[in-house]
């Protein structure tokens, strides 16, 4: 088993309509308690908007990360998974896909081994 | 919510009110996804949408003027959150509700407009739900409320209610897009669930507040509003099976309806008393003859059909005709339903009506001609807007002989 993080991207909300919201709510809710459900879940939280980035030598900052809403990361999930194919499996089944501009960014967390 | 925000940033400010009001929603939903929705959700958006009105009043007043009767309020820091707070307590939230539902109701908006703007504002209908509703299409529905926007707007503050005058004149388009919002929850085209609870909760819960109100309670519309609302709420439990799916008013199990609130109804029907009675008055008689009837056979059609005569002189439409010759095929029999259907006219209009072909198909079926009734089963099955739709009409499908639908 190894951990997974899962970066969220796009699939925000501003454009539904309440209902819609409140279906798209139902079916995150199903998926994190599958997850939980399964000892999947490690984690998570979601990210608020805008923020600031210090970049560079002389830790310049800026307000942001602004840019298309399908770029910015909107939220992460820590999960287990046997290998990166089950953790990829499991995140398929994201409704962050509901929306055409979601995405789900899949990496390791690489531990030290001894 | 909405309503509390508008009284806060001024009726000339809906844009901003609803920008308040969905960032609330959004961001609350943003957390729930992770950390499961709370058990008291609207308390929760409630808090939400106080802060965000706070943070977007701090960041606009020397921008913008708010509400002219809170506006010197929001102006200083130490009385503005205060201000806010107090808006968002129970009473004040149904003074605002019921003060925006009768602002919204503007005379210069056609009546269409009006129900629209009242289900966007109070009911948080999304722009898809309006569209499905006024069978139109979103970008069309933008366009409209973009419009009712900027008339709206342009009509300053929020009205007292004590003008009596102007609630009574006001009245009937409130009570219309109540009657509307019902409507969609009971008769819903929701492609997943045959009945939406929480609209008609919802537009129970205003007509409620209309009629208990002392200045609104007192027109006789608003109590037949809330009397047929509460007659065809009570048939609720019993209307649809385990499964979700329809079952129509002549199979239902009287048993199970809802005794408090069919005498509510018919409470609300007997103090609605006098004057020339409304739609929702004759409505709400024909719901109250179904409510005190025993079975199907015990109902008095007759009385029923005559109320349809009235309902269809004070508003003609092909709908309400064919509701008349439902009655009229229990009160006469099918033959005779059948023949007033046929007789009902510009029926084309009604071509892509569900009930239409669902009506038929159903005299068809009474009348001991089911296989004339599958062409009939077959196109409302076609019409269906949901799976329990689907599965009732496969079901009288399969009982006329036709077997399960296809398609």
């Amino acid at each position: 088993m190894a951990n997974y993080l899962y970066i969220f991207r796009g699939g925000d909300m501003a454009r539904m309509s309440p209902q819609q919201m409140e279906e798209n709510m139902k079916k995150w809710g199903a998926w994190m308690g599958q997850l939980s459900q399964t000892g999947n879940f490690k984690g998570g939280d979601p990210l608020g908007e805008g923020g600031r980035v210090v970049t560079g030598k002389k830790k310049a900052v800026t307000d942001g990360p602004f840019g298309e809403t399908k770029d910015l990361v909107g939220g992460y999930l820590l999960v287990t998974a046997g290998s990166l194919d089950a953790a990829t499996e499991l995140a398929r089944g994201c409704p962050i896909f509901e929306n055409e501009n979601g995405s789900v960014e899949v990496r390791e967390v690489r531990e030290m081994r001894m | 919510m909405s309503a509390v925000v508008v009284r806060l940033v001024g009726f000339g400010h809906l844009d901003l009110a609803e920008d308040i009001v969905h960032d609330a929603l959004v961001q609350a939903l943003e957390v729930w996804k992770f950390r499961g929705v709370p058990a008291n959700p609207a308390a929760w958006l409630m808090a939400a949408a106080k802060n965000r009105a706070i943070d977007v009043i701090r960041r606009e007043r020397t921008e913008r003027r708010f509400a002219p009767e809170v506006a010197d309020l929001l102006s200083t820091e130490w009385s503005l959150v205060p201000t806010v707070a107090s808006a968002f307590e129970d009473k004040e939230v149904v003074d605002a509700e019921l003060r925006l539902m009768f602002e919204l109701c503007d005379g210069r908006l056609p009546e269409e407009t009006q129900v629209m703007v009242i289900l966007k504002y109070l009911c948080g209908f999304g722009v898809r739900e309006l569209a499905q509703a006024f069978l139109s299409g979103e970008e069309a529905i933008e366009k409209r409320l973009g419009r009712a926007r900027a008339t709206l707007q342009s009509a300053g503050g929020l009205a007292e209610l004590g003008d009596a005058q102007r609630a009574r004149s006001r009245a009937p388009a409130v009570c219309r897009a109540l009657y509307l919002m019902f409507s969609e929850g009971y008769h819903g085209s929701h492609p997943e669930v045959v009945v939406r609870e929480e609209l008609c909760a919802e537009a129970l819960r205003l007509a409620s507040l209309l009629a208990a109100h002392p200045v609104t309670g007192v027109a006789g519309e608003v109590k037949g509003l809330l009397a047929l609302m509460c007659l065809l709420a009570a048939r609720l439990p019993a209307r649809r099976d385990a499964r979700g799916d329809l079952i129509p008013l002549d199979e239902q199990d009287r048993s199970r309806w809802d005794p408090a609130l069919n005498a509510r109804g018919l409470a609300a029907l007997a103090e609605s008393g006098a004057g020339a009675p409304s739609e929702m008055h004759l409505e709400a008689a024909i719901a109250a003859h179904h409510a005190v009837a025993a079975s199907v056979e015990s109902t008095d059609w007759p009385a029923i059909v005559a109320l349809y005569d009235r309902l269809a002189a004070l508003r003609p439409s092909p709908v309400v005709a064919l509701n008349r010759a439902v009655a009229i095929g229990f009160a006469r029999g099918p033959a005779a339903g059948l023949a007033e259907i046929d007789a009902i006219e510009s029926l084309a209009r009604l071509d892509d009506y569900l009930f239409l072909a669902a009506t038929r198909a159903d005299l068809l079926r009474r009348a001991g001609r089911p296989e004339d009734a599958l062409p009939h089963f077959r196109r409302a099955r076609e019409l269906a807007r949901n799976d329990p739709e689907r599965r009732f009409f496969d079901r009288r499908l399969a009982e006329c002989g036709g077997g399960i639908g296809h398609g």
